[in-house]
């Protein structure tokens, strides 16, 4: 298990790995997002955490169809179907490497693009929490996902509009910590809402990505 | 027994013979329902005393949200007994009832924002029922994408399964999250389609009669694509018999 | 025999109208493709029962 995480996160980073793609795309986004909108700090503060979390969703969201889809290629799934280790912790592994390679970094880039955006002081730290909590989950639907399309030709598009849906409990939760932390409101509430789906996420999504993906192995 | 007999219909033959026989009753049905409670809530329902009449496009708004609530449902029911026992009807009976889902959710938005504009003064809202319907509307898209992207069709009837359970757990927090997320947003906002609770009886009877015909409708069409689903997939399956014989 | 629509009348109309033209193409294009694959099923059938 640990050597196959090795191998994705030394495949990930070697040039034509998908790291770094996500955090330039979530760079791109922020320091656009002046642009698009004005420079008055007042509204960026107010929109800042949010444009934070779509940044860093948007990233997650570009990065996902690498997933799979280089090991389906060259037929290393094949193999890892076959080993001795379960499809279930294969993806909890694949999910784990995306989330090294793709959102840990957007969880440390994000204080530094929200000097960018004028995010109010108290945000910064709610801003980090919430990304770190936030961020396996959508690794972990990502990686269900990519199982879903990742015989397909052209699933990108398709990938897109099948995770879409799933992102949105983890993003309004997510984002809402953050913005309440910003204004320095009570956070509580959707704090353990995330962490809960975090939580059942990372426990029971594997099933069902190691399901579908037994399928697609057929 | 009771049960067994039920099974019998998962005989894609019996089905077939089945449906067709009972098809013309749920046409009919549906028309009669669909006619008579259309224009008796059109042309002989008396206005609102608020909502002026507007108060007439409750009769496809109601019936057209509730189907694609319910249409969701029963796809989560027929790919559970696929995965479970494996009967062909049941994953194409999923397959068919999709796209007749995207419809009623696109009526049930459509009219919503017909409705939404002269009583709330916008045509969209981040209501908290509007939102779900766009969400719950975004997993139908996914859903019938999934299958058309696939071509085996029992691979196909396999992670769409899987899809609509996940989708399942997902569409109830999202309901959750946007309850949640509005409510933190605009504190004591009262704009809401809530009227079912306080419907008067010249109102409630035509919508019984057009909910009925929108059910007798579904079922007219969910039969026939199904049917039509079966056939194509006997077609698809003589077809790679032929080549491989060649 | 058209009830008086008062002001909403633009609204009410709009909103039958879409709801009526999408449960029709939704109709229609069931029953198109039904008969399409109807059509192939039986002419599958005769070729097959012709060549035994």
């Amino acid at each position: 298990m640990i050597a196959l995480l090795m191998r994705d996160l030394r495949l990930a980073f070697r040039a034509g790995g998908g790291f770094g793609l996500g955090l330039a795309f979530f760079l791109i986004v922020t320091v656009l997002v002046p642009f698009s909108v004005g420079p008055q700090s007042q509204l960026l503060t107010t929109i800042a955490p949010g444009i934070l979390w779509l940044g860093a969703l948007l990233a997650c969201l570009l990065s996902l169809d690498r997933l799979l889809a280089l090991d389906w290629e060259d037929g290393s799934l094949d193999l890892l179907a076959t080993a001795p280790l379960p499809l279930e912790s294969i993806v909890s592994v694949k999910a784990l490497a995306h989330w090294l390679t793709t959102g840990l970094p957007l969880v440390l880039a994000a204080p530094l693009l929200g000097v960018l955006l004028n995010l109010a002081p108290p945000g910064y730290v709610w801003v980090v929490i919430s990304l770190a909590l936030g961020t396996p989950a959508l690794s972990v639907i990502g990686t269900f996902g990519a199982a879903l399309t990742v015989g397909l030709k052209r699933g990108g598009l398709l990938l897109s509009l099948l995770v879409l849906p799933l992102y949105v409990p983890t993003l309004i939760f997510g984002a809402e910590v953050a913005r309440r932390g910003a204004q320095g409101m009570e956070v509580t509430t959707p704090l353990l809402m995330l962490a809960g789906i975090t939580a059942g996420v990372i426990a029971l999504l594997p099933f069902a990505s190691a399901a579908v993906l037994r399928v697609n192995l057929r | 027994m009771g049960s067994m007999s039920l099974w019998e219909y998962a005989n894609p033959k019996k089905f077939l013979t089945t449906s067709e026989r009972i098809l013309p009753f749920f046409w009919a049905a549906a028309a009669v329902c669909l006619v008579v409670g259309l224009i008796w809530g059109f042309f002989f329902t008396p206005d609102d005393f608020r909502q002026g009449s507007t108060v007439k496009i409750i009769y496809l708004h109601v019936p057209s949200a509730m189907m694609a609530i319910n249409i969701w449902v029963m796809m989560l029911v027929t790919s559970l007994i696929w995965i479970v026992r494996r009967h062909h009807v049941s994953a194409l009976a999923a397959r068919a009832a999709a796209p007749i889902g995207i419809v009623m959710t696109l009526i049930a938005l459509a009219t919503g924002a017909i409705w939404g504009q002269p009583m709330w003064g916008t045509w969209w809202a981040w209501d908290p029922r509007l939102t779900s319907f766009l969400i719950l509307f975004l997993f139908y898209l996914g859903y019938v994408a999934l299958w058309e992207a696939i071509e085996n069709p029992d691979t196909a009837a396999d992670l769409t399964s899987v899809l609509c359970l996940v989708g399942s757990v997902f569409a109830i927090l999202s309901r959750y999250a946007v309850l949640f997320w509005n409510q933190g947003l605009h504190q004591g906002a009262s704009l809401s389609l809530d009227k079912e609770e306080n419907v008067a009886d010249v109102f409630y009877y035509p919508l019984l009669v057009c909910i009925a015909g929108f059910v007798f409708l579904f079922i007219a069409l969910v039969l026939y694509r199904t049917g039509t689903e079966i056939r194509a997939r006997r077609i698809r399956a003589l077809a790679t018999r032929t080549r491989a014989q060649a | 025999m058209m009830p008086d629509l008062g002001k909403y009348a633009d609204a009410v109309l709009s909103a039958y109208a879409a709801s009526i033209v999408l449960l029709v193409v939704l109709v229609v294009m069931t029953v198109l493709r039904g008969r399409k694959v109807r059509a192939e099923m039986a002419r599958i059938e005769e070729q097959r029962s012709k060549n035994g």
